[in-house]
């Protein structure tokens, strides 16, 4: 079993986010970056098969500022190889062209089983594990919370609202959107992060010809307009707290 | 002139509730584009589902039995064969589990556009100009769409009496794929939330996100739902984390509940968050972050350190 794991960074969201100077995009001079939470999900189950039941696990990234800290983390987390995909821009693509830019090496790297984060804050013009899908022209399910082998196919948990749930087979190969791991992300000590870099090993391929489809442009970015919003209740904890009180009792919704 | 398609996402219990918020939404752009709204309506029997869509112009029923339950794979090829034989301006798909796979599925297999995240949708001249959260609900993005195209819409960006109403719709029947005869993908069983605790019955919840740290400090949250007689919720990262289990999850994947109290304690309120608690009597939010979108849904909010205004919280609860 190989497993090819699709990553890539997004912003941190716990930053401030500002718009740059043409209004239609992020301005990426301050912004911090991290991997993709739901890719590392991926990551995680990834790694996860490969303990429960050998496999060789390939993590894939676009080229970009920062991704061979990305790709060295993951390796330091239990992937084998780790291939970097230069995409001829250091600008981060929509997850349609990134699909497309990536299908190449995949099909080169030539995995059973494709895993990545069901979504990510800035895949405006829709999600990276369906368009990989259609580009490899594979069988592909999103929202999966686990994976489990069963011989040429693999067994995911899709999720859907209100908490319902199927199990649904797929044949190999396949592509899964991952939404969250059987178990949270591990930890990387830092001493196997550095193991990791000084045995330098990324692989390097070139992104395949082709763009996505155009049709739909963003004409501006903005920061939401204010509601209706929340009353604000100001003053020190106490203050607040017994402004709190005061709302719950009035509304009869004190414990009685 | 361009055509509305509506995808209707169904399951054993019926039309979901998202379709008819998208037919609603359909209504308003067919009338901005001089065209009709059709709503495609693919299951292993589709009898009992077309009568409800009656807010739409023509019904479309393709029939085939690896169309029920659902299947990621079927569905797409359903989708994508209504697109193909239909040709539509617009297509509406909710953005829901389902949703994530079908539209963008469809969407390269017809070589049309995407645009995720739909809050808004209105005609400007002969484009679609459309409004989506991105960012966790942090920024909005603005684009245009000139030609064909498929939209993915947030549950509850627009209401379903609009699309529940009307009268009797055409009805046409759409020859199922081929390949459905010969899909790689296979479901096996459904499986219920589990956990013995449904927080969707619950008329008070307190629901932390990952502003609470890690779950050593859960207890705080705990001592607040006991005082308040509240159920404890969380939010997805929370789950995710396994801090807490995945019964207790509100939002898009997980519950989505109405009840009497909600307090929010350290969740930003990202959109899929927000679908599923934004209908509660009352929304009490605490973050420090005065950004945070879940302070647009909340009626009450504070930025107070979670870590200072819970254990006084209580305490005064516990008093009173």
């Amino acid at each position: 079993m190989h497993i090819a794991v699709v990553v890539k960074q997004v912003p941190d969201l716990v930053e401030e986010l500002e718009v740059d100077a043409a209004g239609t995009g992020l301005d990426r001079a301050w912004v911090k970056m991290k991997l993709n939470e739901f890719d590392d999900h991926a990551l995680e189950q990834a790694v996860l098969l490969k303990e429960a039941g050998g496999a060789q696990v390939s993590v894939v990234a676009l080229d970009g500022e920062g991704i061979d800290q990305v790709l060295y983390a993951a390796v330091a987390r239990g992937a084998d190889r780790a291939l970097k995909v230069d995409a001829g821009t250091q600008e981060p693509l929509d997850s349609r062209r990134a699909a497309t830019a990536l299908a190449g090496a995949i099909r080169d790297l030539g995995p059973d089983l494709v895993l990545t984060g069901v979504q990510a804050a800035d895949d405006l013009f829709g999600q990276m594990a369906p368009f990989l899908a259609a580009e490899l022209g594979w069988p592909h399910v999103s929202v999966v919370s686990q994976v489990e082998v069963a011989g040429a196919a693999v067994r995911v948990q899709q999720e859907y609202a209100g908490g319902r749930m199927a199990t649904l087979e797929v044949d190999l190969p396949a592509v899964i959107g991952v939404q969250a791991a059987p178990q949270p992300p591990r930890y990387v000590p830092v001493s196997r992060l550095r193991q990791a870099m000084a045995s330098g090993a990324l692989e390097t391929a070139t992104a395949g010809a082709g763009a996505g489809t155009g049709g739909a442009a963003v004409t501006q970015l903005a920061k939401p307009e204010a509601g209706r919003g929340a009353e604000m209740l100001t003053g020190s904890p106490d203050q607040v707290a017994e402004k709190i009180e005061a709302l719950l009792r009035e509304r009869g919704l004190l414990r009685g | 002139m361009g055509n509305v398609l509506v995808y209707v996402e169904n399951s054993e219990t019926g039309v979901a509730p998202i379709a008819f918020e998208l037919l609603g939404a359909a209504r308003r752009l067919a009338a901005g584009l001089g065209g009709e709204v059709e709503a495609l309506v693919a299951a292993g029997a589709t009898a009992e589902l077309a009568p409800a869509l009656g807010a739409a112009d023509v019904i479309l029923r393709m029939e085939h039995p690896a169309l029920s339950p659902y299947l990621p794979e079927a569905h797409v090829a359903a989708l994508t064969e209504a697109i193909r034989s239909r040709d539509p301006q617009v297509v509406l798909v909710g953005n829901t589990s389902a949703g994530i796979d079908v539209a963008a599925g469809a969407a390269a297999a017809t070589q049309r556009p995407l645009v995720a995240y739909c809050t808004g949708l209105a005609v400007d001249g002969e484009a679609v100009v459309a409004h989506s959260q991105v960012y966790g609900g942090k920024l909005v993005a603005t684009t245009r769409t000139e030609g064909p195209g498929v939209f993915t819409v947030v549950a509850g960006a627009f209401p379903g009496a609009e699309g529940q109403s009307g009268g009797k719709a055409a009805e046409a029947t759409l020859a199922a794929p081929a390949t459905l005869g010969s899909l790689h993908t296979r479901f096996i069983a459904a499986t219920a939330p589990s956990g013995g605790i449904d927080i969707g019955r619950a008329d008070r919840l307190v629901s932390v996100g990952r502003g609470i740290g890690g779950p050593e400090n859960l207890e705080l949250a705990q001592e607040l739902a006991a005082a308040l007689g509240a159920e404890l919720g969380a939010s997805r990262p929370v789950v995710d984390s396994g801090w807490l289990p995945k019964a207790r999850q509100v939002g898009k994947s997980g519950m989505t509940v109405k009840p009497k109290l909600y307090v929010a304690v350290g969740i930003s309120g990202a959109p899929e968050h927000l679908e599923g608690m934004r209908e509660a009597e009352l929304i009490l939010a605490v973050n420090s972050d005065a950004n945070a979108p879940i302070f647009e849904v909340a009626h009450f909010g504070s930025t107070c350190d979670l870590f200072d205004l819970l254990p006084a919280l209580t305490e005064r609860l516990q008093a009173s």
